[in-house]
């Protein structure tokens, strides 16, 4: 779609995802959720006190590290019209995989690399049923799903405690930021993610190919673009994505379980939306879906600070956060069109 | 309705592909129940005792009645080309009304308790129903996004009413509906009950193929003359009301109401029952003996896993790996492929319906990414399907 953008906002809108000029149109969800972010945070800072402080905003990042590289992955699958119900699932079992394998007392590097490939591995397999088979997306990744969750189970019921040195280091070491600020290594891993992830595409002919089979599949196939390839990649991203996440979340849970991360996929969707992509692909950003998971992670903190709200709100806002937000975007395609 | 016939071998050609989008579902039934059969001979025995069936067959009757009830109204919403996702949320739901209601009556085990509560959670269902239908008929959101709200909501929904405790209650009419046997369990009869007047009403009516219709093109049938919101809203309804029958039926089995685990991805072991039994999910055409077919093979499944005596969390392996065969096996492309190996070409013009015949298009012909399916968009038979989608899905 974005090659595609109707005239006088092409040359500025391709450069606009890393600078956001006020461009009405595509990028008006991005700016949407970025000031709900800053009203979200805003309202916690008068409410709360210590609330404003750029711990809390560091926090943010560390809590939900693995959950923003969900996202990136997920950002790709959605874009190119697809979904990927299986990254909540393809987390547990990174974290199942790495603790084992830990225990077992292979070297951590190797231990990354067979997680890396096995999510990888999982992805383009399910892209290639998807692509080639012609069987909806839905069903495929949901299968899926069953089968990194019963994989999990396969290799124990237990939770494994993880005591390798060097997650236990990743874990534990900090990065001390001007302003007393501190951050964990996981932060750096999911920035850098997403860094990546706006150059792909934004940057690459890949990245252009996504946008376009999100547009329109048949014309991105009748334009010659690869569009197999790329499809079948963008849910190979989104599994390595998944076991990346899965890294992380074992670095911050410090433990492998078949039972981490249930329901996570749905986390993930909900900030790509909230982000302002669209479900039927082709639009959107990465940075949108960066700030949705920002949203999420605000709302928990509120309601922590809170004290008094069970946790069963989070679930509500985020159900209400997501209505506001399809809503939103509904009329706002509605306006365009 | 009726079975399909097992057995062909090679009757006219007409026949074998009517039969054949059940065939393999019917095998893979056939097979487990045989494979279980085989490693304990005791599987398909079955006894009468105080006018109750017992054996694993009448088991998996009883626990895979939730599973079908829900599939059966799925099965409608995906013949519309939507999908619903927040049937286990609404069946938790239910479950949580129904019991707080009656754990919150001065006499907890009188008949007029379990009215009231099955009654109070039924329409909160419906009202649930009508909110689903709201957002995807009025407002037009892609169904997989407009019911995600309600999948995430309303578990904690069901929270709140609980209080995020697990609700017991001890009454015998309750249990009656989960756990209650009329020679057949209560359960499946409601079950088999619905499924046969959706059938009637449906099949014995021109609402199936109005529904269908929607389902193949909205802004066509709309175009028609057909009132294609007030069917894809009722659709809607429908299927909440199943989940919250669905739910009364699984919180009376176990006389509690848990928020958090109650028909906890019931709505994945329902789509994947309906898939299994040859609904589109690109809709346009179901199958309602289908459904039943998928529902019975996903519980058959896990009580193999059950009683072959592997863990019990494993299941999920053999259900996946039951799912990608079965799925497989239904893709157009592989059994155009294996048309081609037979040699039964003229087999195509019978499958005739929009959709079906836009997948076997040819080998650059686009799949059908779910959300695209999902939102009323153009029927992607041809490539001009690239402009008009946004145009027409704001329609």
């Amino acid at each position: 779609m974005t090659t595609t953008a109707p005239t006088r906002s092409d040359a500025t809108g391709r450069r606009s995802a890393t600078r956001r000029p006020i461009v009405p149109g595509r990028v008006l969800p991005v700016v949407a959720t970025f000031a709900l972010f800053v009203l979200l945070f805003g309202v916690g800072s008068v409410r709360y006190e210590g609330f404003a402080s750029g711990q809390v905003f560091a926090n943010l990042f560390i809590d939900n590290a693995f959950l923003i590289v969900l996202a990136v992955g997920m950002t790709f699958v959605i874009l190119t019209g697809g979904i990927d119900l299986s990254v909540g699932a393809v987390v547990a079992l990174s974290t199942m995989v790495a603790a084992t394998a830990l225990k077992a007392g292979l070297p951590a590097p190797l231990v990354i690399l067979l997680v890396l490939a096995i999510g990888t591995g999982l992805g383009v397999l399910m892209g290639l049923v998807i692509h080639h088979f012609e069987i909806q997306p839905f069903i495929v990744t949901l299968a899926g799903m069953f089968l990194a969750r019963g994989l999990c189970f396969v290799i124990g019921v237990e939770s494994i405690s993880i005591k390798d040195p060097f997650f236990r280091a990743l874990a534990t070491g900090t990065i001390e930021l001007p302003g007393g600020v501190v951050i964990t290594w996981s932060v750096v891993i999911a920035l850098a993610i997403v860094a990546a992830a706006v150059w792909v595409l934004h940057r690459t002919r890949f990245g252009r190919t996504v946008y376009a089979i999100g547009g329109s599949e048949s014309s991105a196939t009748l334009m010659g673009l690869a569009v197999g390839r790329v499809k079948v990649a963008a849910y190979g991203i989104s599994g390595l994505c998944a076991s990346i996440a899965g890294l992380l979340f074992s670095v911050y849970m410090l433990s492998g379980y078949g039972l981490h991360a249930v329901g996570m996929e749905l986390d993930a969707i909900a900030s790509v939306v909230i982000g302002g992509t669209l479900l039927s692909g082709g639009v959107g950003y990465v940075l949108g879906s960066l700030l949705g998971v920002l949203v999420l992670g605000v709302i928990q903190t509120l309601i922590s600070f809170q004290g008094t709200l069970s946790s069963w709100w989070t679930k509500i806002a985020i159900g209400t956060l997501l209505l506001l937000f399809i809503v939103m975007q509904r009329l706002f395609m509605r306006r365009t069109s | 309705m009726s079975t399909v016939p097992g057995t062909t071998t090679a009757p006219g050609v007409l026949e074998r592909v009517r039969g054949s989008r059940l065939l393999w579902p019917v095998v893979a039934l056939v097979a487990l129940v045989v494979a279980n059969a085989a490693r304990n001979p005791g599987f398909v025995s079955i006894r009468l005792q105080d006018g109750h069936l017992y054996g694993s067959l009448v088991d998996i009757l009883k626990n895979g009645a939730p599973t079908l009830l829900i599939a059966l109204g799925m099965t409608l919403v995906i013949a519309t080309r939507g999908i619903d996702l927040s049937v286990g949320a609404v069946a938790a739901i239910a479950g949580a009304v129904a019991c707080t209601t009656i754990a919150g009556t001065t006499d907890p085990t009188s008949a007029g308790a379990v009215t009231r509560g099955i009654v109070l959670a039924l329409v909160l269902c419906l009202v649930l129903g009508l909110w689903n239908g709201f957002l995807v008929a009025l407002l037009g959101i892609q169904p997989i996004i407009a019911t995600l709200v309600l999948m995430t909501a309303g578990r904690g929904i069901a929270m709140l009413i609980t209080d995020g405790q697990i609700i017991t209650v001890r009454n015998d009419a309750f249990r009656e509906i989960g756990a209650g046997f009329l020679i057949l369990p209560v359960s499946i009869l409601i079950a088999l009950a619905a499924l046969g007047a959706v059938a009637l009403v449906t099949r014995r009516s021109a609402l199936g193929l109005l529904i269908e219709s929607v389902g193949i093109n909205p802004e066509a049938s709309r175009l028609a003359g057909l009132r294609s919101r007030t069917i894809i809203w009722t659709v809607y309804v429908f299927a909440a009301l199943c989940a919250g029958l669905a739910g009364l039926m699984i919180s009376s089995n176990v006389s509690a109401a848990d928020a958090n685990n109650a028909g906890l991805w019931i709505e994945m072991d329902a789509i994947l029952a309906v898939v299994i039994g040859g609904t589109s999910l690109a809709g346009g055409k179901y199958s309602l003996s289908g459904t039943l077919v998928g529902a019975l093979i996903i519980q058959t499944l896990t009580t193999t896993v059950y009683s072959m005596g592997i863990a019990p969390e494993v299941t999920l392996v053999f259900k996946s790996l039951v799912v990608i065969a079965v799925c497989l096996l239904q893709a157009p492309k592989v059994r155009e492929r294996f048309r081609r190996h037979r040699r039964t070409g003229p087999a195509e013009p019978t499958a005739g319906v929009a959709s079906w015949s836009a997948d076997t298009d040819g080998p650059s012909a686009p799949g059908h990414p779910v959300g695209q399916d999902a939102s009323p968009a153009t029927a992607p038979a041809t490539n001009a399907s690239t402009a008009p989608k946004q145009k027409v899905a704001q329609s």
